[in-house]
């Protein structure tokens, strides 16, 4: 075939694709999602500075006014400015989403991993455990055992808690079962290294790809759930800001839709910031796409 | 005598490119041939080369990324790349088949076996009842036993050399004109390959089909081609009759394959294999002269400009300047003699008495649990610095055996004595300062090294953990020292596993054996996932280290040449139990155990009186190790098989000079 | 198959009695004195009173002993008694719950109906505006909060546009159809009277499209996600190879390997969807068990409680039995 007719093949190509839109096309929402939560963040730590008013400084005489430039976004039924509420707001989501998914990430995976290695009576016993707590669906066991527990944050996520670490369990199970039976694991066991050493430095390295994924997505669900609590009544002791109780507060406001969309929106946005940052993040783990 | 049969299938200068982010990968890049109604033809090439996107470029099965740029495919005539869908979908099963590698997942798991098979015959207008009663016939003729059971199954209760009779007979139900097999055979054992290529041979006599073979392996294809077509970085470099080829290749490439791989009765010599070194090219970057120019030996500088397909005698094609000169030199890599014969030294290494490893399958709830026999009672002794090779099929429990041998597995009972010590029952605090002495290397090169860490890391961690290097400069410089004896660069200490080919990631393994230096190294299959020559390579380096560091190798493989090769011992294993340990050269010339005798006669052979004769064909399915047949384990498929096979199991008696057999009528089949 | 059936239905059951234990110890070894709660401050500051009121309802009995009644009076549908209602927790659920099942089943067929042919659609034409609309779609329903968009809806279709009924199960003036299943739309059809049934198909509007937004979204995922695992397989090009057209290779050979994890993947849908008829019936005063754990929970109604928890935990033991078997069905390979 003659060089003028594969240079006619290679212009009829479109043209390479610069490596900047190709990343962009691939990691372009899971950027916009990493912004998102940064600015959640960078909200939350500058709370003070940033909100205009105190959160709980009860206004008789501006309640129920719809956004203005005085207040941005409005005012609830005790005259307190809701963007102000919305912005401390943040703090409570962010903090207790992120607490409750390591914390339980963390004891799950341990022991998942322990639960994979040791096999036999151990792995059952906490497999049953996993499948005890699993059978209730998760809000509704942490409003069992919330409501047993009393308001108040605190209780909250260490309801939170017990409900979530099943999950991580079975994930961090089924990745060190699979690790466990590839050869490198096996030239690891010839090479007579002890089981500690090879659990933590050989099988967790490899398996924590899926379990960060995990993690990322799921702190935008234990928000969204946190605030449904609140909504329930749960949650936060009142009069502190939080999204949740803040929608509660307004749900049959029809009339005054600020009072409960704008928090709604705020859980909605960081949601989304924290699931586009875990489709990017499982995108870029795996080996299909990191091959090349 | 020129063929005069109709020309069924015609390729003319094909070109296959995958249009891919990292630019265009010329998977096929100007092949032509034809195909005559009744042949049989091969396609050999190791992977990469392109047989693959060949028939599927004609069968117009190619992915997305994938394009026909230029070329013509006829079939009887008719334009192929110019035919619209709905006459490309009558070609399509109608009158050309193909079936495909893994026979595992080539069938719908949830589509019972009758609807799948009698879909290939309704697609091409047959109706139901019609397809369903041929669909039973055409499992007879490939061989199923009861076809009206197997048709009610669904695939996953069926083997694999029953899935790819299930495969062939919905290739064959529309009794096509051609039939492409992409490398059916690959995923089987031994002797289900010789079944499955005599049903190919049969399928070809009897139906006047035209078979293209597709393999890596110039054995299977010797088997039953007429003609071979060799195929390197997507071009044709050698077309023409199998004998002919076989006898006196013309072009270096195939001369390579050939001396790469070790015949039934090839002299041994000093036991190392023929190879060429490096790799093939990348098909993103495909150089300008002759593709193979810079791996081979008797490179000239006119390679330079890139060959065309010159005539190297009658009916005979090769891209090779040299084409129509002298044959190639077989060129042995050191002198001809043959290795000092092997004298076992005072105590052997190794002494394995009535080793048994079995696994329970756990049920679940209220289900049955099954035992797995895997390894049931065998006696093994390894001297010092032999080779011992391990052979049997899948499910013989060679790989449990050997991972037994390691500790890897707590046997059930038996004794292993390592070096006159016990090891069967000791403790893990006993066996940490014996693991420097015991080594494996595996067969999946891609799962024996750990993805999260760099080759440095992966040797650093023994050298540390048994104290071989203190500190980081001596590390270093041993690491250096280790990558230097397996032939890989300095450069590959920074680098990760994904970097590397399948060939250097088991050189890296072999050095992550070797850093603790060891006495007694297991090789699991080590050679089996690599192309041929590559397969050389490893073989010849691990024949260089033995003769260095006075190595004891335990090797296990399928693959009977080789193992004859290279190998001083062997030990057949099937179902579990030994069914013959001999020298090499004994075991070949004289086999004793009926399964050894089957086992050799299904190797594919490409040279030497095993060829062309009446090979002895083992029927019937493998027995499997959850419900082993009582005696005799073979006692079922054995042709000689008497009353006292199924009753008692046969002991593992001494007949010839260190050599066992386990058989009640040893050496006894016609 | 039948050991295989037996051995599941064994399974549920014992995971019921341990999830009544768990019920059990979370309603019972809660720091705070429950007796105190249910009593209000009033009764509760007499001594002489708050005695006989733990022993007439077992409360000074050791724990295991009250486990033994707790489990008892499971058997005889004792659920205890709501401090809110006033009324025995059975009753109550007879009440409330056929609204919420009402719900949650035209909620099921919505998310069904519109996340599976989605989800196929979004594979099928990978990288089309087809792909990307289901993407945009699972997002933002996997990522809004229920009860927000509960109220987002309500603002705009009802307060704003006026074009959907208000809050309840039927207009303020409208009577229910006589009781047989306790579903308005299947009871009104059944009596004839359609006005009925359209007050209440148009009530069911906003309700079902807010629950069923988050589990479109999971369902509409697992679809595609699965498709396009199936698509690569080498069973699909053997099909394509034997001459099948590309809408039978879907329909034949994909679909029933692709949807094998969708259905098990629905199992946990309607389990969501149960959790999520909690905040969405209170924003719409939904009179069903939803809202009911919501005014529970908010007057921390202890016996209504965990009463819900329990029957809800029981709910969903039974869901994934029935999960389990259809995935027999489905995939022979389960069966053996």
């Amino acid at each position: 075939m003659s060089g003028a007719r594969i240079a006619e093949i290679l212009a009829a190509q479109p043209p390479p694709v610069s490596p900047w839109r190709r990343w962009r096309h691939q990691y372009g929402l899971a950027a916009l999602g990493g912004t998102i939560v940064l600015g959640w963040i960078i909200v939350a730590l500058a709370a003070q500075a940033l909100a205009p008013w105190a959160p709980n400084a009860v206004e008789v005489t501006a309640r129920l006014r719809p956004p203005s430039t005085l207040h941005m976004m409005g005012t609830d039924e005790l005259g307190r400015d809701v963007l102000s509420r919305l912005i401390f707001g943040a703090r409570i989501s962010l903090i207790t989403g992120i607490v409750v998914v390591t914390i339980g990430a963390f004891i799950g995976t341990v022991l998942g991993g322990i639960a994979a290695y040791a096999g036999g009576l151990i792995e059952e016993a906490i497999m049953r455990l996993t499948d005890l707590v699993l059978c209730f669906p998760p809000i509704i066991l942490a409003l069992a055992i919330g409501a047993a527990l009393g308001i108040g944050t605190t209780n909250t996520i260490t309801a939170m808690l017990v409900v979530w670490w099943p999950k991580f369990a079975r994930l961090s199970r089924s990745l060190v079962l699979q690790q466990r039976s590839l050869e490198y694991v096996e030239a690891a066991l010839v090479a007579g290294y002890g089981p500690g050493r090879i659990l933590w430095r050989h099988i967790m390295p490899n398996s924590v790809g899926p379990l960060i994924v995990l993690v990322t997505l799921d702190v935008g669900n234990a928000i969204i759930i946190f605030a449904g609590l609140s909504f329930l009544g749960l949650g936060v002791v009142p009069p502190t800001a939080e999204w949740g109780s803040m929608i509660s507060e307004g749900r049959e406001l029809v009339a005054q839709w600020w009072v409960a969309s704008f928090p709604g929106f705020a859980i909605l946005s960081i949601v989304l910031g924290f699931n586009f940052l875990g489709d990017g993040v499982r995108d870029w783990l795996d080996p299909r796409s990191r091959r090349q | 005598m020129t063929d005069q049969r109709p020309v069924v299938l015609e390729v003319d200068d094909l070109r296959t490119w995958f249009f891919t982010d990292q630019g265009i990968a010329r998977a096929v890049d100007g092949v032509s041939f034809s195909i005559r109604e009744g042949e049989t033809v091969g396609i050999v090439g190791e992977s990469g080369c392109g047989k693959s996107v060949t028939a599927l470029s004609v069968m117009r099965l190619l992915e997305e990324s994938a394009r026909i740029v230029s070329g013509t495919i006829r079939f009887r005539g008719r334009d192929v790349i110019a035919m619209r869908p709905a006459e490309l979908r009558a070609m399509r099963g109608g009158d050309v088949a193909m079936v495909f590698q893994d026979p595992m997942t080539s069938l719908n798991p949830v589509i019972r076996i009758a609807r799948q098979l009698s879909e290939s015959m309704t697609i091409h207008g047959q109706s139901g009842a019609t397809a369903a009663s041929r669909g039973i016939n055409l499992l007879g003729s490939m061989g199923i036993a009861s076809p009206e059971r197997a048709m009610t199954g669904y695939p996953h209760q069926f083997s694999g050399g029953m899935r790819q009779r299930v495969v062939l007979a919905m290739g064959m139900s529309n009794e096509p004109a051609l039939l492409l097999a992409d490398e059916p055979t690959t995923a089987l054992d031994v002797t289900i390959q010789a079944q499955i290529l005599d049903l190919l041979g049969d399928l070809n006599r009897d139906f006047g089909t035209a078979i293209v073979l597709i393999s890596h392996d110039l054995g299977v294809i010797a088997t039953i081609c007429a003609r071979v077509i060799v195929m390197y970085a997507g071009e044709i470099v050698e077309q023409g009759p199998t004998v002919e080829i076989l006898a006196n290749p013309r072009h270096p490439y195939t001369w390579a394959l050939l001396n790469a791989r070790p015949g039934l009765d090839t002299d041994r010599g000093d036991r190392r294999l023929t190879t060429v070194e490096g790799m093939p090219p990348d098909p993103l970057s495909q150089p300008p002269g002759c593709r193979f120019a810079a791996r081979c030996p008797f490179r000239q500088p006119v390679c330079d400009d890139h060959p065309p397909l010159l005539d190297a005698g009658p009916e005979r094609l090769a891209r090779c300047w040299l084409a129509g000169e002298e044959p190639f030199e077989r060129q042995a890599r050191r002198s001809p003699d043959a290795a000092a014969e092997f004298v076992p030294a005072a105590t052997p290494i190794m002494e394995v008495k009535g080793l048994v490893k079995h696994f329970h399958l756990r049920g679940g709830l209220l289900a049955r649990s099954h035992i797995v026999r895997a390894v049931d009672g065998v006696d093994l002794t390894i001297e010092r610095g032999e080779i011992m090779g391990v052979v049997g099929e899948s499910g013989c429990g060679k790989s449990t055996f050997a991972r037994t041998l390691l500790r890897l597995f707590k046997p059930d009972s038996g004794s292993i004595r390592f070096d006159g010590q016990e090891i069967a029952t000791a403790s893990a605090a006993t066996m940490r300062p014996l693991r420097r002495r015991l080594q494996m290397i595996f067969q999946n090169p891609y799962a024996s090294l750990n993805p999260r860490m760099t080759v440095e890391a992966i040797l650093a961690e023994p050298l540390r953990y048994h104290g071989l290097a203190t500190n980081a400069a001596e590390t270093r410089r041993r690491i250096d020292e280790l990558l230097g004896l397996v032939g890989l660069g300095a450069g590959a200490r920074e680098r990760y596993p994904h970097e590397f080919s399948g060939g250097q990631r088991q050189r890296i393994s072999i050095a992550r054996a070797l850093a603790v230096e060891p006495d007694f190294i297991v090789a699991d299959e080590p050679i089996s996932a690599l192309d041929v020559n590559i397969q050389a390579q490893i073989v010849n380096l691990m024949i260089d280290l033995r003769e260095r560091f006075g190595l004891t190798y335990l090797f296990i493989a399928h693959d009977l040449a080789v193992v004859r090769h290279i190998c001083d011992r062997i030990m057949v294993l099937h179902l579990g139990q030994v069914a013959e340990i001999a020298p090499a050269d004994d075991l070949f010339t004289a086999p004793l155990h009926p399964y050894t005798r089957y086992l050799i006669s299904a190797q594919p052979a490409l040279h030497g009186p095993e060829r062309g004769t009446d090979r002895l064909k083992l029927t019937g399915e493998p027995a499997n190790a959850i419900d082993p047949p009582s005696g005799c384990r073979f006692h079922t498929r054995c042709p000689i098989a008497r009353k006292v096979c199924a009753d008692a199991v046969p002991p593992l008696r001494l007949l010839r000079p260190r050599h066992e057999v386990a058989c009640h009528f040893p050496g006894e089949f016609a | 198959m039948l050991r295989f059936l037996v051995a599941r239905v064994g399974a549920m059951l014992v995971m019921t009695l341990l999830a009544t234990l768990v019920v059990f110890l979370i309603a019972n070894t809660v720091p705070g004195d429950p007796v105190l709660a249910q009593l209000g401050d009033q009764a509760a500051s007499d001594p002489v009173f708050v005695a006989e009121w733990r022993h007439q309802y077992g409360l000074d009995r050791p724990l295991w002993q009250r486990y033994v009644i707790f489990l008892d009076g499971l058997r005889q549908g004792d659920l205890g008694r709501s401090i809110r209602s006033r009324r025995p927790v059975l009753d109550d659920v007879e009440e409330y719950g056929p609204a919420t099942l009402e719900l949650a089943t035209v909620s099921f067929a919505l998310t069904l109906i519109v996340g599976i042919p989605l989800g196929i659609l979004a594979a099928v034409k990978r990288d089309s505006w087809v792909d990307h609309l289901a993407r945009v779609i699972s997002l933002l329903g996997v990522s809004s909060p229920t009860f927000w968009l509960a109220f987002i809806l309500l603002a705009v279709f009802y307060g704003y546009l006026q074009i959907a009924p208000g809050p309840g199960r039927l207009g303020t003036i409208a009577l229910p159809p006589p009781t047989v299943t306790g579903s308005y739309l299947i009871d009104s059809a059944l009596a004839g009277d359609w006005d009925t049934f359209q007050d209440a198909a148009a009530h069911m509007v906003l309700p079902s499209i807010v629950l069923a937004a988050a589990t479109i979204g999971l369902v509409t995922r697992t679809t595609r996600a699965s498709m396009l695992e199936c698509i690569r397989q080498d069973y699909v090009r053997m099909a394509r190879a034997k001459g099948s057209r590309e809408s039978r290779v879907i329909l034949r050979h994909v679909l029933p390997n692709a949807l094998v994890p969708v259905v098990t993947l629905s199992g946990l849908a309607y389990a969501q969807l149960l959790t999520g008829a909690v905040l969405t019936e209170t924003v719409f005063s939904w009179p069903g068990l939803g809202r009911y754990t919501f005014l529970s929970a908010s007057a921390l109604d202890f016996p209504a409680i965990m009463a819900i928890t329990l029957l809800v935990a029981v709910t969903y033991l039974v869901i994934n039995l029935l999960t389990d078997i259809s995935y027999a069905i489905l995939d022979p390979r389960v069966r053996r």
